[in-house]
């Protein structure tokens, strides 16, 4: 599937006129509106505190006290002087630093924050703790649909197998009373869901798009049955599964912020920390990241010089499947304690998104999937301050960046060329 | 490939085999001329049977009926009488048996029972009834379905049915109970704002698509939330939430807006239905016949060769995402004015924009067919409650059987495998879905 098929049109006007993209100050310009007229126009006078550590510190931060005005208009001039300083930039053809737009972010963000909990005071560890928690099965959804998607199969069934993960881990967690067993399951039940993928999209040429959305489907259809029928007759038995307790690492768990936030989780987080690091080094250091890629992008010289196509698409997309079911083992075993009807509840949807918000880039999509993370874990902080922003406005805003993205406001996302492309050989 | 190519190749193959079998033909009867009667016979029928084994309604009777019998195994296989008499399987298998036939059969009974005909009734118009039923759930199944549909035949995946049902019901809504109209026009007004309202849902992903080539699938998905969370925040304001309760749901539908039963208020089956049949008309007239639809379908197969012979691709994305958003938004104006007229909440789209994924499908894109698997899936749908309410078999289970027919569908060659049918050559083999 080509996510930019229309790109070759834009291509034919692009040759005609300048290529200078003006998305950037346009975006900033649009930024430092919103901040003038909501963080100054509609601001509060009042200090909004910000909390930087916990009781396990090892050393203490101070509160932070921004006055909420004066945040307002200092957000409001520097974003305005990031969209003018990046216009004059652009129209003298010079390229814009990528801290710029990073910082100018940075910026937004403490602006709306301190407009949106004037006159409270948020507790940063909690916040970015909770957006952890929210965004590691997008993390391990995203991470399987980057491996699947490079290899060349779209993989849209990350939410079957977030769920298919998310029900087995229940089950085998409960009969079996060991986490260890659940996570496991979980790890084959994703795989499975992913054998089934690859058996209609690379054996029967089934166009992948069509098979994983009927994948998902077919998985809530089979875990809403099995629940209905089984699990909620018996929930003691089959449906109470023993969950992670937390590991704090020693010195690195008392750090302010990072340490509460990153040292302080179960194991399933730390696992993935390895994951991530392993997928991100061996997808561009490694031989089988360089068959991988190969296939993905152009699988027929992948074939010429002797590798297996097929199965190499095959086991790939097993090995997605499996991450990914190691994140619905995260939804039961540490989120939710039990599983539930669509427990997962569109994650992997929002996986999938972090997925091209990440260009297809195991870091860039673990930091897409963060962001989702905490753009959800934030309307759940300020509704507990009481935020001016409806709370729905909030949990759409991650689709709504994606939307953004997609239509490339940060830039052209390109997929890995043969990705939905079924490789007949000869 | 790089986009679902709507029309399938497989659809075209017997017109590929016709001179092959002729050969095939030609050659048994000039041979025969020294043969025997009996061996032309059996070439004879070997073509025929060849050509109804390779055909398209064979085999998606086939899938249909292979997905019922796994579904009938997942019956039994949770059933607990089966469980039970499994236990002394070896000293009494007969009892095994018998509990199988009755979950299955039970449960299929009631399932055909709610969907087509309640031969426990003793007039034949209360008998009927789950007919009528049945077609009330196809109707917004067979509008949505041919909003993803026409999107495919440009190559485009809607999977946006759930948001542009969502902001269609919106607009419906809204127009059903704010405005004060006179009768007919009423009703007319307020469906067609549904249309209007899912419309304009669904262009935002063609314009996106066409402007800035953000992938469809992509777009529409993010959008079904986006619809949600949007009607979420005005089911809390006065502009949809009844001003007399504090739950998040619509006022009643007024009485002008209410598309009216057919057969009397004995039947919940209503004009939407006959809308529907109409839209499906229409659908066929726009891509079979009409110039428009002649673009659509050359951009379908191919953009670079329509933009080539003077297609704007572009402007061809906008105007069937406008059309597809449409087909959603007269789905959500049957729902909301005809099926549930006393309000709807957040949850009013109720699977049918997913589910309109696996119609179109079904119906391999085309406007009858696709009318045809809404029916299907309608009949499965009502009658998937009446088994839930008799036999406790959860309507989950009807999910997983429509699944599985799609997926057999898709793969004639695993269906053939399983049926043991000839597989008509390797060529079957380069099938593209």
């Amino acid at each position: 599937m080509t996510f930019t098929k229309t790109s070759e049109g834009k291509s034919h006007a692009g040759s005609k006129i300048d290529r200078r993209s003006w998305k950037l100050p346009i975006a900033f310009a649009i930024v430092s509106l919103i901040s003038g007229v909501l963080f100054v126009g509609f601001a509060e006078d009042a200090p909004t505190g910000f909390n930087l550590s916990t009781g396990s510190d090892l050393f203490q931060l101070p509160v932070v006290h921004l006055p909420a005005l004066a945040t307002g208009v200092v957000v409001t001039i520097l974003t305005a002087l990031i969209a003018v300083g990046s216009a004059f930039m652009i129209s003298q053809d010079r390229a814009v630093p990528k801290w710029i737009p990073i910082v100018g972010a940075i910026l937004a963000l403490t602006g709306f924050l301190t407009w949106a909990a004037a006159d409270e005071t948020l507790r940063v560890p909690e916040l970015l703790a909770g957006s952890l928690v929210l965004a590691v099965p997008l993390v391990f959804g995203a991470l399987g649909g980057v491996i699947s998607e490079r290899v060349g199969v779209v993989n849209i069934a990350i939410e079957a197998q977030l769920l298919a993960g998310a029900f087995v881990s229940a089950v085998v967690g409960t009969l079996t009373g060991s986490a260890f067993a659940g996570l496991f399951a979980a790890a084959v039940a994703g795989m499975l869901v992913s054998f089934l993928l690859s058996v209609f999209a690379i054996k029967y040429l089934v166009n992948q798009i069509i098979v994983g959305v009927v994948i998902n489907v077919l998985v809530s259809g089979l875990t809403g049955f099995l629940y209905s029928t089984w699990l909620t007759d018996n929930p003691e038995q089959l449906n109470n599964p023993e969950g992670f307790s937390t590991l704090s690492i020693p010195l690195l768990s008392g750090i302010p912020i990072i340490g509460p936030v990153l040292f302080q989780q179960t194991l399933i987080v730390y696992l993935l920390y390895v994951i991530v690091a392993a997928v991100a080094f061996a997808l561009y250091r490694t031989r089988w990241g360089l068959r991988l890629r190969a296939v993905g992008e152009h699988p027929k010289a992948a074939d010429t010089v002797g590798i297996n196509v097929t199965l190499t698409r095959f086991w790939n997309v097993a090995l997605a499947g499996a991450i990914a079911g190691l994140g619905g083992a995260f939804i039961t075993l540490s989120q939710t304690g039990q599983f539930g009807k669509d427990v997962t509840a569109g994650a992997g949807f929002i996986a999938l998104a972090a997925v091209i918000f990440g260009r297809w880039d195991p870091i860039k999509a673990t930091l897409a999937a963060l962001l989702f993370g905490f753009a959800s874990n934030l309307q759940n902080a300020l509704s507990v301050v009481g935020s001016p922003v409806p709370s729905e406005f909030m949990l759409m805003l991650p689709y709504v960046v994606t939307i953004i993205a997609v239509a490339g406001l940060v830039g052209k996302s390109r997929p890995p060329a043969a990705s939905g492309t079924p490789y007949i050989k000869g | 490939m790089s986009e679902p190519t709507p029309q399938k190749p497989e659809d075209q193959k017997p017109e590929d085999q016709k001179p092959e079998d002729l050969k095939a033909e030609q050659g048994a009867v000039t041979e025969t001329a020294t043969n025997s009667e009996t061996n032309q016979d059996t070439v004879r029928w070997t073509n025929a049977f060849r050509e109804i084994a390779s055909g398209n309604a064979l085999l998606s009777l086939l899938a249909v009926v292979l997905a019922i019998l796994i579904g009938g195994v997942l019956i039994a296989f949770t059933d607990s009488d089966v469980q039970e008499t499994a236990g002394y399987f070896f000293a009494r298998p007969g009892d095994f048996f018998a509990a199988i036939g009755s979950a299955v059969g039970g449960a299929y009974l009631a399932l055909f029972q709610g969907s087509i005909y309640d031969f426990r009734r003793d007039d034949f118009l209360s008998a009927i009834k789950p007919l009528t039923q049945t077609l009330v759930f196809a109707t917004p199944l067979i509008a949505a379905g041919l909003g993803v549909a026409i999107a495919f035949r440009v190559g485009l995946f809607n999977i946006g049915g759930r948001g542009q049902i969502i902001v269609g019901a919106a607009f419906a809504g809204y127009a059903s109970f704010a405005w004060d109209l006179p009768i007919v026009i009423h009703v007319t007004v307020a469906v067609i704002m549904g249309i209007i309202g899912g419309a304009l849902w669904g262009a935002i992903a063609g314009l996106l698509k066409a402007r800035t080539g953000a992938h469809e699938v992509i777009v529409t998905i993010m959008l079904n939330y986006v619809a949600y969370y949007l009607i979420s925040f005005l089911l809390r304001t006065d502009l949809l939430k009844n001003p007399g309760s504090n739950n998040p749901k619509t006022p009643p539908a007024a009485e002008s807006a209410v598309l009216q039963p057919i057969f009397g208020d004995g039947f919940k089956l209503h004009w939407g239905f006959v809308l529907v049949v109409a839209a499906t008309v229409v659908a066929w007239w726009l891509i079979d016949r009409s110039s428009l639809g002649f673009k659509f379908r050359a951009v379908g197969l191919n953009p670079h060769a329509a933009r080539v012979a003077g297609v704007k691709v572009e402007r061809i994305y906008i105007y069937v995402m406008l059309i597809a958003g449409g087909y959603a938004g007269l789905a959500a104006s049957t729902e909301v004015l005809g099926t549930t007229t006393s309000g709807f909440t957040s949850g009013v789209d109720a699977g049918i924009g997913f589910d309109a994924i696996t119609v179109a499908l079904l119906g391999r894109s085309t406007p009858w067919g696709t009318f045809a698997a809404g029916l299907l899936f309608g009949a499965f749908k009502a009658g998937g409650f009446t088994m839930q309410a008799s036999q406790g078999i959860p309507i989950d289970i009807v999910l997983v059987v429509q699944s599985l027919i799609v997926l057999f569908i898709a793969a004639p060659p695993l269906v053939r495998a399983v049926f043991r049918l000839p597989q008509p050559g390797a060529r079957a083999k380069k099938v593209v879905s």
